[in-house]
């Protein structure tokens, strides 16, 4: 049995998680909650200085604006549409004798117009955009969302469905480039106030096929994502726990948000993987909560 | 060959970017080449010739100029006449 499935094992058995019998979808136990909780104080926390626009999105999105967004340029592989039941009685006859027999059922299903939201900060573009030109000091948004993305796996820190908690600053290059740079430091200080072993190190993100190399390669090269890494359930390739992403003017141009002189806007986010801080913190301070450190305690207001 | 390599690469290239006032120097990203058009750049010139760019040539500078795209799918065309 090798290390990713033991983790699982360990936190199924000790019931913080719960198996729903697909690889990447868990239930949550009330204690895992209370710890995702204590990290979003600290997210406020550490956020609070700079006065957020608090927004919040279902975790579908407008299937238009995902279209519009690319993301099936990029990520095919990973996204998750949702699809309906549209036919007639004559239709839904067949549905039932299909699954009476086991056979497939699903291939009448029509796409509706809600995608599974992939990144919290997704659904804010097309809403930025539709405000008109930023002012001066450009924007800043607190986003949280359950996301989607299709990669099956027995590594917990690799969850189908999980929260991502974002903070997205949308302005000049210079206005981004600081946000991104400032939530570097902060996001070392974040993970070092619960006493979490960590590097941060430059990143890319997961493109589709061979042509994805270029992307990523090309991504690294430009300096564009880093990561901070945690040793979850390998000290080898530790999880990405939080993310540090500028995006140029990509979101910009696509979107047509314009600075306050007419310009492209350009984007940046710092993304908490709320799941992935969680399991960092079982897998290093034990998975009795009463028990971890009183500084870490404190911190998550656990205390 | 030369002659063909280099017209397919204007072709699928002028697809992409406006070549108008470029030479074969000019930064094409400067001119406006997205990662994503020289990925599919890249996956149409490997169609047409019947190539695959390596690991060592999925980077930024071989699709950061019109003289350097066609340096490396005559190399590749030369392997593959090897």
């Amino acid at each position: 049995m090798d290390a990713q499935v033991s983790l699982l094992d360990q936190l199924l058995g000790a019931g913080l998680l719960f198996d729903t019998g697909v690889d990447g979808l868990y239930g949550r136990a009330g204690v895992f909650e209370d710890v995702v909780a204590g990290i979003e104080r600290m997210v406020i926390a550490f956020g609070r200085e700079d006065q957020a626009e608090v927004l919040r999105f279902p975790p579908g999105m407008n299937r238009a604006h995902f279209e519009a967004s690319g993301y099936m340029k990029s990520f095919p592989h990973l996204a998750g549409t949702v699809h309906c039941f549209c036919g007639d009685e004559a239709a839904h006859g067949q549905l039932l004798g299909e699954l009476a027999k086991g056979e497939d059922w699903t291939h009448g299903q029509k796409a509706s117009d809600i995608v599974i939201t992939p990144a919290a900060c997704y659904p804010l573009y097309p809403l930025v955009a539709k405000r008109g030109r930023l002012k001066p000091q450009g924007g800043l948004f607190d986003l949280c969302s359950y996301c989607f993305r299709h990669e099956p796996s027995t590594d917990p820190a690799r969850m189908q469905m999980f929260r991502m908690r974002e903070y997205v600053r949308v302005g000049s290059p210079e206005q981004v480039m600081a946000f991104r740079q400032d939530w570097i430091e902060r996001g070392k200080a974040f993970v070092t106030a619960l006493e979490l072993p960590h590097e941060v190190d430059l990143a890319n993100d997961p493109f589709f096929g061979r042509g994805g190399r270029l992307a990523s390669s090309s991504q690294r090269e430009q300096g564009l994502k880093f990561e901070l890494l945690i040793p979850v359930n390998s000290v080898v390739k530790p999880t990405a726990c939080l993310s540090f992403n500028y995006h140029q003017d990509h979101f910009g141009e696509l979107w047509g948000i314009e600075q306050h002189d007419g310009t492209k806007a350009h984007t940046a986010c710092v993304g908490f993987g709320l799941e992935r801080i969680t399991l960092a913190l079982f897998r290093h301070h034990g998975f009795d909560v009463k028990a971890w450190p009183a500084g870490v305690r404190t911190a998550l207001g656990l205390a | 060959m030369q002659a063909e390599i280099r017209a397919k690469v204007l072709e699928l290239l002028g697809a992409q970017v406006d070549l108008k006032g470029l030479s074969d120097e000019s930064d094409l990203y400067d001119a406006g080449l997205t990662s994503f058009a020289s990925v599919q750049l890249m996956l149409a010139l490997e169609d047409y010739f019947g190539v695959e760019f390596p690991e060592r040539m999925l980077n930024r500078r071989t699709f950061s100029s019109i003289a350097n795209i066609i340096a490396s799918v005559n190399e590749l065309a030369l392997e593959k006449a090897a």
